[in-house]
């Protein structure tokens, strides 16, 4: 096991080095943020300044030798927009991002659950057709637009929700949260029922799936033997058993559903971390670009880690395999 | 597919049997029939639309934001309304949806060759080869193609051939990955072991024997990947780092209207919406019956 362990975080180091190199010279390779910083009636002499201060006239290899000096360090470089360390605009906007994708996927288990063991438990219902043909929409139709329906139906026409922002937030441990106050929650229920959608949709499949194979198994049957009522078994017996490897998918896709708040978070002008990612291509402010893919990335290789290691914990085959291929 | 029986109804080829067993299901002919006529609404856009969307010459600024059905200075209607410019919505849409089943056509159609090729390759192969493919494989699909998609964008800035590019990226892991599963299956086959015995060269035997067996998951994943692709662009057109503003695809119409939603100005957004929204759905049926036709073991 120490072995497969020293192996796989050797691998997830790499991981993280190589996207490193890419993400970095991808994004300093392109475009010039001097013209788009600068005045527009600078004159050269002010642009060079410019270009110096930001560390921008050196060659490329230089560049990047300083940002993996840096980033060793825990620094990963100043914005150029708003002069302060790009981690720190990044760290600043986590909380909301967070609260976002948290509330996101408790919606998702709240609306998938439900659904996906009705559909479970009637199949051939037509209520069930219509449940999976849903999640069907819900996979394939572009998040966006459902998102700017929804602000058109209860912000613009009904008047009930805010189109866009964050309410305001009451301190929760010194984190900013807003899902505690009713004024927060609401400037909350749009966009995470946008975000939560697309993963509801996920889990009315995996719960139906489950639910179907759950009630032939033994312990129902037992169940419905001893004579405890149909609600009691599905709520108990069934639920239980599915809500294992849903809960386990979810935590899974916690990563993506950071990644697609992206887009959640630009239709509904909340100021998260994907808020930030967007205006900051727009403004070519390489530094927080870099500094927000590099913490996206940690994410993404920690949880498959976590994942891998955990597999590997209770299953020994898995390391087998691994050190014959 | 597997069991085929040894006497072949001489009067009909397997792709033949196929397309029959396609439109066996009514729902069938109506959801091929919207993509026939989406396709050739896109193809031959600039004949049917009312105006050039895009000639300014033809674009009237006082007729902007009108709302749908109402007529313009020189007496046409703007049946879904005009964007800020004095655009025709309707024509904007015809020209848009042109726009985006090309880049969804186009990036599918390459990602799935070289996703495929890669993918055949490394399961004849095997080993090394195999293994290191797949872990790139792997790796690329444990991110969100969304993620990805955003990266290269930021990097190689707007452009119609940027997304392109950007697509086949983010999509040939698929293909590579559906293709070498089922290679993996038909290497060990008889015929495999003949085409080997006659000493064919190797390309030969991938290209000609192997590849052509893999087909029928492959056109499945493709079909769907389209709508998938489409999507996709929508989505970063609409951030904005995707389309340039002279080439509007969807996205980008939905984009544009974006800053008249709050105002109440719904056309500008909700009508290009809606047929992108249409031709995601009608891809997907149809990939659907493809599914069933093609991979009856996946069937529900």
């Amino acid at each position: 096991m120490l072995a497969y362990l020293i192996r796989r975080v050797g691998q997830a180091l790499l991981v993280i080095a190589a996207m490193a190199t890419i993400v970095f010279l991808s994004i300093y390779a392109v475009g010039n943020p001097v013209d788009i910083l600068a005045n527009p009636n600078a004159d050269a002499k002010e642009m060079a300044e410019i270009s110096a201060r930001l560390g921008l006239d050196k060659p490329l290899w230089e560049q990047f030798g300083l940002f993996v000096w840096n980033a060793l360090h825990g620094n990963l470089g100043r914005s150029f927009v708003f002069n302060e360390p790009a981690l720190k605009l990044i760290i600043q906007r986590m909380p909301a991002t967070l609260e976002l994708a948290f509330v996101a996927l408790i919606m998702s288990i709240v609306i998938g659950i439900p659904l996906g063991v009705w559909a479970g438990l009637k199949p051939d219902a037509w209520s069930s057709r219509t449940i999976m043909s849903g999640s069907i929409l819900g996979f394939s139709l572009p998040n966006f637009w459902i998102g700017l329906m929804l602000i058109l139906l209860f912000a613009v026409q009904l008047k009930w929700l805010p189109s866009g922002g964050r309410g305001p937030t009451t301190n929760l441990f010194g984190i900013p949260v807003s899902f505690l106050s009713w004024e927060g929650l609401r400037y909350l229920l749009l966009p995470a029922f946008t975000l939560a959608l697309y993963k509801a949709a996920l889990v009315i499949r995996l719960s139906r799936s489950g639910t179907r194979e759950a009630v032939l198994q033994d312990y129902v049957r037992f169940a419905r033997a001893k004579g405890l009522s149909p609600t009691r078994i599905v709520l108990v017996h069934v639920l239980k058993n599915i809500m294992i490897p849903v809960v386990t998918i979810l935590g899974l896709e916690l990563g993506s559903m950071i990644a697609f708040a992206v887009v959640t978070e630009t239709v509904f002008a909340y100021p998260g971390m994907g808020k930030l990612l967007i205006d900051s291509i727009g403004r070519l402010d390489r530094p927080v670009i870099v500094a927000y893919l590099m913490m996206v990335v940690v994410i993404f290789v920690v949880i498959n880690l976590i994942v891998d290691l955990l597999y590997a914990a209770l299953d020994p085959r898995v390391r087998l395999q691994e050190s014959e291929g | 597919m597997t069991d085929a029986p040894f006497i072949l109804d001489r009067g009909e080829s397997l792709w033949r049997q196929r397309i029959s067993q396609f439109f066996a299901k009514p729902s069938a002919y109506i959801s091929f029939g919207l993509l026939v006529l989406l396709l050739l609404i896109a193809i031959f856009a600039p004949w049917i639309a009312p105006q050039n969307p895009y000639d300014l010459a033809q674009l009237d600024i006082m007729d902007g934001r009108l709302p749908p059905g109402s007529t313009s200075m020189d007496g046409k209607t703007f049946w879904l309304g005009t964007d800020e410019q004095g655009r025709d919505m309707l024509s904007a849409i015809l020209y848009g949806l042109r726009i985006s089943l090309f880049v969804g056509v186009v990036s599918t159609f390459f990602a799935c060759i070289i996703g495929a090729s890669i993918g055949v390759f490394a399961a004849y192969k095997g080993g090394k080869v195999e293994s290191f493919v797949m872990r790139l494989v792997d790796l690329q699909l444990s991110f969100p193609a969304i993620l990805i998609a955003l990266v290269l964008l930021a990097a190689f800035g707007r452009g119609i051939d940027k997304v392109i590019i950007a697509l086949i990226i983010v999509q040939w892991a698929y293909y590579a990955r559906t293709v070498r599963g089922n290679a993996l299956v038909e290497r060990n086959r008889d015929y495999m072991e003949a085409a080997r015995c006659l000493a064919l060269p190797r390309s030969r035997i991938l290209f000609s024997h192997l590849l052509p067996n893999c087909l029928p998951p492959l056109i499945v994943v493709a079909t769907v990947q389209v709508a998938h692709a489409i999507a996709l662009e929508a989505t970063l057109s609409f951030l904005g780092v995707g389309v340039p503003v002279t080439e509007p695809s969807l996205g980008m119409l939905i984009k544009n209207g974006y800053d008249y939603l709050m105002s109440g100005k719904y056309w500008i957004s909700t009508w290009p919406g809606l047929a992108l929204v249409l031709a995601i759905v009608v891809i997907n049926l149809v990939g659907d019956r493809l599914r069933d036709v093609l991979n009856p073991r996946l069937a529900k």
